[in-house]
């Protein structure tokens, strides 16, 4: 699998989705500068954690524009894998490439804690080391996570199985106490139609070493890996 | 602008008589306004340490792994495997008690400059923070901003806030305190220094524009300044952390290349002191051309641009075959650079605008000739030792009581609004270990970092509470297995005027070299804050000590949660000292006595000796004992593991509750399979053990800890009491 | 010519900035006090002279950055 992830100005976990791509795949993923305009050989692009450009005016909404989208539409277009992760998740919503929209947390503070997911489906390039309704673990980091979409969206995204991951507790019960962030119908993660694009808020690519508290989030690389391999 | 250059002015911008001859002295002449604000800002308190320098020199600065001590941006020592960790702590306190969110969110800008300037990508951040009475409203506001502030800074720029510390207590009413702590690594062969050389050489500004921020208060309120001068003077300075995180990029990539000669962050007094620093410590003299400064706002004289203290400016002399390298860098991160001098032969600062010449100072006579007092000291009384004191509701409510109170309270309120695992190199988290560890990117090395004080013994007693600090912070690091390797101090004291404070301030220092030099342990870096009052009443003598070592290998630091199955064993010696002890003040009602007494040989031996089985893969859990002591170190242990203890009988010669919860230093539990073996071994090493108590896993809703006496604390009631203040004080 | 695009998150989203201001004015002895809504104005500075160009300028802009049409609505005025 070639991934590469891209730099937006303000980005600042490049280097932890660097270092769990490259335990996963065993080279170092490319860094591609977000005025570049091409994603050639490229079998994922990864948008990764941070506060692009400050965060300011809304979260993900200048990068959205960056010259490098262009690109990006077009992998994904022609059916390549796109992730987006925090902040990368709130680039794909303000691009349009995933519905949606990433308000402030209910509780208007920043939320960085352990969260638990649980995989509403494993038929996926992401998902496919995990087992549906399996939970993990992840470490959450942000102040505008709280998932909001219409309820003719949120309807069809639950009927087309696109909801990719839910807050849930330990036990995988979806409740109130588990949704941190607020988020509509406990939404942690969703998939574009084709299931080749994917936006999460929590941070699987910071638990992926028994080092760092665990290796919750190692499934979702190694699954990668795995299913683009042969891509 | 027609401001008459007098005496009165000078002692509007806080320059004495005798200062202002000095300065009449070394110009020969009628100073400009601009040379006036130089003098003033270059020998203030904050840039010159006139009245603690003599104190602070005394202090212990080298080891064999010491690279840089004090004098440098921050302090560099040498961690092994080619490479060298970087840092300081500072203090933003009168800023964050006029604007919290602002104070605090720029502190942790500044230091992370003062890290990064050297070359050293910042790894971790760490916050010491004291805040007045929690019943007050304005408390509340202020932790409220300080935490966001420190949170919205640390978290944009993506550096890692791991750890740090949160005291209560009236006297910082009217002064929080907010001392932040930066922790860089580099390779030891690339450390960028800020003497500035090769004359010629042209100086570069880069980072934010400059605008009115943070000019000297004095001289804002001045009525006959500008007419105008209502909005466009602002005080508060604002930070901006995405342009910092430009900024660390855009310079780590620009030093990577060999086109740096000298690089200074603009701090307290901006261009000023980084001018005039640089070129000081380089001998050279510095041109500076200020139609060229990046400008944020119209018609700035050079008087406000000299004293901005507007953020996230850096200031560089570079190689001149290297400068359109220099710019492409900065372009693309889309930072102002601007070539606004260079670098004389002259000795002499010497600044233009517009055409005008508005200052030309000699460098050498403002540097040496800068004031330099010897306060008036007071010695501190000694305390009368606390006499017994009875145990007036038992140990069970006195336990709960404690650990839900402000000062031992969970600080998981606070921590988890700051991102504290950005980097992936986080190996113990906020509340996880007696200090952070963050291992090192691509090596098995990892730094283990704290922060410590306890200011209530520094008032009873300056020199055992400056002694203590250090070795509490010797401690932390020893607990989860690091060789202590130096410290950084940020000294917070009151209004150094006023013999008793100097008292403090002196015998504080004292307490602190003794221990550095016990412990091996010197101070590299560190910084002054002075004046902090509430009401005129100093503030605690607050020395804030940041420690610093390192692992070899990260998969050996040890926390301080249990596991099931493992011995408890003290090692130590707890006499039951309950004076100055949180106790005393939160169950007795009463602040008094002699703080703990710290004996640094037994200290030194106890310390090496359990790092030595840490290392040897002998312990599973350590914890220092401090604020609470004994009982609150366990209860603390239990619920970090969510373990159960099953604890052994107080000995008979101590009373129960000076047992439990005496601060005795020097002593720390540590959970082990065999504790028979750790006992005899310790016992060979000729150090005191005491087998304590026993783990079990502790069911859904089971015992908590366990009395001798058959007496129990559920898990639910200790976790309910522990995790309560915060939460419900905030909401 | 100076324009005034005000942002506002659209009728139906949740507000929880406005929500606790509403709860925190109510605290303080506010009565009356019904749904609040928190919002952005962005002030721009254009070369252009013609108001209607302008707005029309303006609009595009808010459609294209200024505002997240999934959940913010926008109004523009030339001031």
């Amino acid at each position: 699998m070639r991934a590469a992830i891209v730099v937006f100005p303000g980005i600042n976990r490049e280097r932890d989705m660097a270092i769990a791509l490259e335990r996963a795949t065993g080279h170092k993923p490319r860094l591609v500068w977000h005025k570049e305009t091409a994603l050639d050989g490229i079998d994922l692009v990864v948008l990764p954690g941070g506060f692009s450009h400050g965060d300011y005016l809304r979260c993900g909404a200048m990068a959205a524009q960056a010259p490098i989208m262009a690109a990006i539409r077009t992998h994904a277009e022609r059916g390549g894998h796109v992730m987006g992760v925090c902040n990368g998740f709130q680039i794909l919503t303000e691009a349009g490439l995933l519905p949606g929209a990433l308000l402030r947390n209910a509780s208007l503070r920043f939320l960085s804690q352990d969260c638990h997911l649980r995989v509403e489906r494993a038929d996926t390039a992401f998902a496919c080391h995990y087992q549906s309704g399996q939970v993990f673990r992840a470490p959450m980091a942000h102040g505008d996570g709280n998932y909001f979409a219409d309820d003719d969206t949120l309807d069809r995204l639950e009927g087309e199985g696109l909801v990719a991951f839910r807050y849930a507790t330990p036990e995988g019960t979806i409740d109130r106490a588990a949704n941190l962030n607020g988020s509509a119908r406990n939404i942690a993660g969703i998939y574009a139609s084709n299931l080749r694009v994917l936006g999460l808020m929590p941070h699987p690519e910071d638990l992926v070493d028994p080092l760092m508290g665990g290796t919750d989030g190692k499934p979702l690389f190694d699954g990668l890996t795995q299913a683009l391999a042969a891509a | 602008m027609a401001k008459k250059i007098n005496q009165a002015l000078a002692r509007e911008f806080g320059l004495s008589a005798d200062e202002y001859q000095r300065v009449l002295d070394i110009m020969g002449r009628t100073p400009s306004l601009t040379e006036l604000g130089v003098f003033s800002v270059m020998w203030s308190e904050h840039c010159s340490y006139k009245s603690s320098r003599v104190w602070l020199k005394t202090l212990p600065t080298k080891a064999p792994w010491v690279i840089h001590g004090p004098g440098e941006n921050a302090g560099v020592v040498d961690i092994g495997d080619g490479m060298a960790a970087v840092f300081k702590m500072e203090s933003h306190n009168h800023p964050s008690f006029i604007e919290p969110y602002q104070g605090a969110a720029t502190g942790v800008g500044g230091i992370l400059r003062d890290v990064f300037t050297m070359g050293a990508r910042p790894v971790a951040n760490l916050n010491a923070l004291r805040f007045g009475d929690p019943s007050l409203p304005r408390t509340k506001r202020v932790v409220d901003g300080v935490v966001r502030g420190i949170g919205g800074y640390g978290n944009c720029v993506g550096v890692p806030t791991v750890g740090g510390e949160i005291n209560f207590h009236p006297s910082y009413n009217g002064n929080p305190l907010v001392n932040a702590m930066t922790v860089g690594v580099l390779d030891k062969t690339r450390i960028f220094l800020s003497a500035a050389a090769g004359i010629g050489n042209p100086v570069v500004y880069v980072g934010s524009k400059t605008g009115r921020d943070g000019i000297h208060g004095a001289t804002m309120a001045s009525a006959e300044f500008a007419a105008d001068s209502g909005e466009k003077r602002p005080t508060v300075q604002v930070g901006d952390p995405f342009v910092e995180k430009l900024l660390i990029e855009a310079c780590l990539e620009l030093m990577a290349t060999d086109a740096i000669v000298a690089i200074q962050d603009m701090g307290a007094a901006g261009l000023t002191s980084s001018s005039v620093e640089m070129a000081g410590k380089g001998g050279v003299g510095i041109q500076l051309d200020l139609d060229a400064v990046p400008q944020r706002e119209t018609d700035m004289t050079a008087y406000e641009m000299m004293l901005s203290e507007s953020q996230e400016r850096m200031l560089m002399v570079l190689r001149p075959d290297r400068q359109d390298l220099a710019r492409a860098i900065f372009d693309k991160w889309d930072l102002d650079f601007a070539v606004i001098g260079h670098i004389t032969d002259t000795g002499r600062i010497v600044v233009t605008h517009k055409g005008i010449t508005e200052a030309d100072i000699p460098l050498d006579p403002l540097a040496e000739q800068a004031p330099l007092y010897h306060r008036p000291t007071v010695e501190t009384p000694k305390p009368a030792s606390l006499g017994p004191v009875a145990d007036p509701v038992g140990i069970v409510p006195a336990l709960l009581k404690l650990i839900g109170c402000p000062d031992l309270c969970s600080r998981a309120w606070v921590t988890n609004q700051y991102d504290s695992t950005v980097g992936g190199q986080t190996v113990k988290r906020p509340g996880a270990a007696d200090a952070a560890v963050v291992k090192l990117d691509g090596f098995n090395r990892a730094l283990a970092i704290t922060t410590d004080c306890t200011p209530r013994y520094v008032a009873a007693d300056p020199e055992m509470g400056g002694m203590q600090a250090v070795a509490e912070t010797w401690r932390n690091l020893t607990a989860v297995g690091a060789r202590p390797l130096a410290i950084t101090d940020n000294m917070n004291f009151g209004n150094p005027e006023k013999p008793e404070i100097m008292g403090q301030f002196a015998a504080a220092i004292r307490g602190m070299s003794k221990a550095c030099i016990a412990l091996d342990y010197p101070v590299v870096s560190g910084n002054v804050s002075l004046y902090n009052e509430t009401e005129g009443k100093g503030i605690l003598p607050t020395p804030a000590i940041g420690g610093l070592g390192v692992l070899d290998d990260a998969h050996d630091a040890i926390g301080i949660g249990l596991k099931p199955g493992m011995g408890l064993v003290l090692i130590g010696t707890i006499r039951g000292h309950l004076g100055q002890s949180l106790w005393l003040r939160e169950i007795a009602g009463q602040e008094a006595g002699a703080p703990p007494p710290v004996d640094l040989a037994a200290e030194r031996s106890i310390g090496d000796f359990v790092r030595g089985r840490i290392l040897a893969g002998a312990v599973q859990a350590c914890h220092d004992i401090s604020d609470g002591g004994l009982l609150v170190a366990i209860a603390e242990m239990a619920m970090a593991g969510n373990t159960s203890v099953s604890l052994e009988a107080a000995p008979g010669e101590i009373a129960p509750h000076a047992w439990w919860f005496g601060e005795d230093q020097g002593c720390y539990i540590v959970s082990v399979l065999d504790p028979s073996a750790f006992i005899v071994e310790a016992t060979v090493a000729d150090l005191p053990t005491r087998l304590i108590g026993h783990t079990q896993a502790s069911g859904t809703g089971g015992a908590g800890l366990k009395f001798k006496d058959g007496a129990t604390i559920s898990m639910q009631d200790l976790r309910a009491e522990h995790d309560r203040f915060f939460p419900e004080w905030m909401n | 010519m100076k324009l005034v695009v005000t942002v506002m998150l659209k009728a139906g989203v949740l507000d929880p900035q406005g929500k606790a201001i509403g709860q925190a004015l109510t605290g303080l002895g506010f009565e009356g006090v019904g749904e609040v809504r928190v919002g952005k104005r962005i002030e721009l500075e254009l070369a252009e002279t013609d108001p209607v160009a302008a707005e029309a300028a303006g609009a595009e802009m808010a459609r294209k950055l200024l505002a997240n049409m999934v959940i913010e609505s926008f109004k523009v005025e030339v001031a």
